[in-house]
């Protein structure tokens, strides 16, 4: 959907790696870029974990990771700080490979989970439950316990996963368009975050607090116990998601096309969906709605690159970069602000200016 | 007329119905596809030529009636096995902004590609072919979006040799295409034909062009079959009449000996010979 000035750069040509009867072509570009991204995640995590209630020089925080340290520098680095980090650093990941693979199904930038409706469905399951159990005098934070460690992202999982089967089932027509994909799926986040609404307006004053907390997308106090879930989830979902590049590179050129060239095109697009759902809910249980990286990241990445669709490694990459800079940002200059606020004072103005320039592309 | 006398057909349609909803566009339509000819589908709008040309390419199942490939139901094979027998290339297709042409008629090895083999020796070795012989191997790192359409019509049929099959199915390879470009195309496809033997299935609106580069023309009108034949047996005035409620005179061409459709205006109508032509209807 880029223009041909938003595409400056030609992408270097790629390499190739054969070996017997294995074969692939190598994207060096994206490589380089992935490569690039990760140096600058490694010096964010850094930054992220020298900062906080108690600093810790830089030098400090890299020779503890390594094995060093005294016991008060290791407990606050590896045991308060890090795990952390490890949620930022995951849910980026999770998020900016989501938005890749949704805006490479639809074929449009527009489509990213957030726009879609997947976290305002996820919102919707976990408004509920926090609603619904009340809070357990915890002023107004998270619920506790069993509830907060399950409930809560369980919820908000089935919340994204059902709203994307009705998003699918409400855009099938012989297939499935990308224009009419977004312009449903913006209905359906309306109605999503009326439900929300509604929700928190029948709930008790000390409910909707704790849900307007996790509504905003906080990083503050995550942990092992979000980590895992993510990790795993990856695990599984970013081996498939390399696996689908390879058809999707196909299913670029249009349905018909594609499936002249023997895409399984609903099976393809339907692995793709539930791949990017999978990652977007369990991003959005871990830590809430954080708006807009899945849709920015892959966009950046693909400028980066150069190409007809955005890059899955490179927007891991780099949505990884900006959940920790949100994260290191909260910490360092607005202490009281969820990450969440963060991305989405980077995103918002992003999407402006996509929505205009894709006005102004209409209109010529 | 060029290869084997000995008419093989690997593909044919037996008694196809098929439609989009419940009316069908194609009814109970029996057609050979001759191997090593190229059949042009021609017809008036919303004849069902390009609904034929989808099914014939497994894009649509028939309601009734089978496609065969190779003697077997198309519709019993693997989406990639078709493709690996078959390729098609779709009416006016859009490449995503940003995709390079090397990219484009790369994907065209799509079918004969795993996950653990995707850029093979053979695969670059066919992708390079197809671009020499479609003339667009100095425009492989331009983005499909910056060329001409008949530059970017070329890419795509390199898309589709780079699938290296027999058969290939084109639906109205000249669409928006002016003559010069349109001309190119087929020129192209007749050396697809003649060259490397290829089996070309397309549908054109053009009939002039039609019976300049067609081995077999099918003329089609309400979902049937209305005349098949060489360009000298079915362009005549009576069946452009019948099928396209078109008065046209039909000449040899003075520099081929093809027909020649000639379409007589109603604004002309009053010439008597336009006058006579009309009457016969």
């Amino acid at each position: 959907m880029s223009e041909p000035t938003a595409a400056p750069i030609a992408p270097s040509r790629p390499g190739t790696l054969r070996l017997g009867v294995l074969s692939w072509q190598v994207p060096l570009r994206a490589g380089a870029v992935s490569l690039v991204g990760l140096l600058l995640l490694a010096v964010l995590v850094a930054v992220d974990l020298s900062h906080g209630d108690f600093q810790i020089p830089l030098s400090e925080v890299v020779s503890t990771l390594l094995g060093g340290g005294d016991t008060g520098q290791r407990f606050i680095v590896l045991h308060l700080r890090l795990p952390q980090t490890l949620v930022a650093v995951l849910v980026g990941l999770a998020l900016g490979l989501a938005g890749a693979m949704t805006q490479t199904f639809a074929r449009n930038p527009l489509a990213s989970p957030d726009i879609l409706g997947v976290n305002q469905g996820a919102a919707v399951g976990a408004v509920a439950v926090i609603v619904m159990t009340g809070s357990t005098g915890n002023d107004g934070g998270l619920p506790s316990g069993l509830l907060q460690q399950v409930g809560v992202p369980m919820a908000a999982f089935g919340g994204g996963l059902g709203s994307a089967v009705l998003l699918y089932a409400l855009s099938w027509r012989r297939g499935i368009d990308g224009q009419r994909l977004i312009l449903i799926g913006i209905g359906l986040s309306f109605v999503l975050t009326a439900l929300t609404s509604y929700l928190l307006v029948h709930a008790r004053i000390q409910d909707a607090v704790s849900a307007q907390v996790w509504l905003n997308g906080s990083l503050n106090a995550r942990g092992w116990d979000q980590a895992w879930p993510l990790i795993w989830t990856l695990l599984a979902l970013v081996p498939l998601a390399l696996l689908l590049a390879h058809p999707l590179n196909a299913q670029q050129l249009g349905d018909d096309p594609a499936r002249g060239l023997g895409v399984r095109l609903q099976t393809t697009e339907l692995l793709t969906l539930l791949t990017a759902v999978g990652l977007a809910a369990v991003a959005v249980a871990a830590v809430g709605p954080l708006s807009f990286v899945a849709l920015v990241v892959p966009q950046i990445a693909l400028r980066l690159v150069g190409g007809s669709r955005p890059p899955m490694v490179a927007s891991m990459v780099w949505g990884a970069c900006l959940v920790v800079t949100s994260d290191v940002v909260t910490r360092v200059l607005l202490t009281s602000v969820p990450a969440g606020l963060v991305t989405s004072a980077v995103g918002a103005p992003y999407l402006i200016w996509l929505l205009l320039r894709s006005n102004r592309r209409i209109s010529t | 007329m060029t290869t084997n006398p000995t008419q093989g057909t690997r593909l044919r349609a037996e008694s196809v119905t098929v439609g989009y909803g419940e009316e069908p566009i194609v009814r109970n339509l029996t057609l050979a596809i001759p191997d090593g000819r190229v059949t042009t589908i021609v017809g008036p709008n919303g004849c069902g030529k390009s609904t034929l040309l989808r099914t014939m390419a497994r894009l649509l199942t028939p309601t009734s009636g089978s496609v065969l490939l190779d003697g077997g139901p198309m519709h019993d094979l693997a989406t990639k096995e078709v493709a690996r027998r078959l390729a098609l290339l779709p009416q006016s297709p859009v490449a995503p902004d940003g995709l390079l042409v090397r990219d484009l008629v790369a994907r065209g090895r799509h079918p004969h590609q795993r996950w653990f083999s995707q850029w093979s020796r053979h695969d670059e070795e066919v992708v390079t072919a197809a671009l020499t012989m479609t003339d667009t191997a100095h425009l492989g790192e331009r983005p499909l979006e910056k060329l001409s359409g008949g530059q970017r019509q070329r890419a795509w049929i390199a898309m589709t040799l780079a699938q290296d099959t027999d058969l290939v199915l084109l639906d109205e390879p000249t669409t928006y295409l002016d003559l010069a470009h349109q001309i190119e195309v087929l020129d192209l496809v007749t050396r697809l034909n003649r060259e490397r033997q290829r089996t070309i299935v397309m549908v054109l609106h053009d009939l002039n062009l039609a019976a300049r580069y067609s081995d077999l023309i099918v003329a089609m009108k309400d979902g049937t079959i209305a005349a098949t034949g060489a360009p000298a047996e079915v362009f005549t005035p009576r069946l452009l009449d019948d099928t396209f409620g078109l008065s046209a005179d039909v000449v040899p061409d003075p520099r081929t000996g093809l027909p020649l459709v000639i379409p007589i205006s109603h604004r002309s109508s009053g010439l008597p010979d336009a006058r006579s032509h009309v009457s016969h209807s």
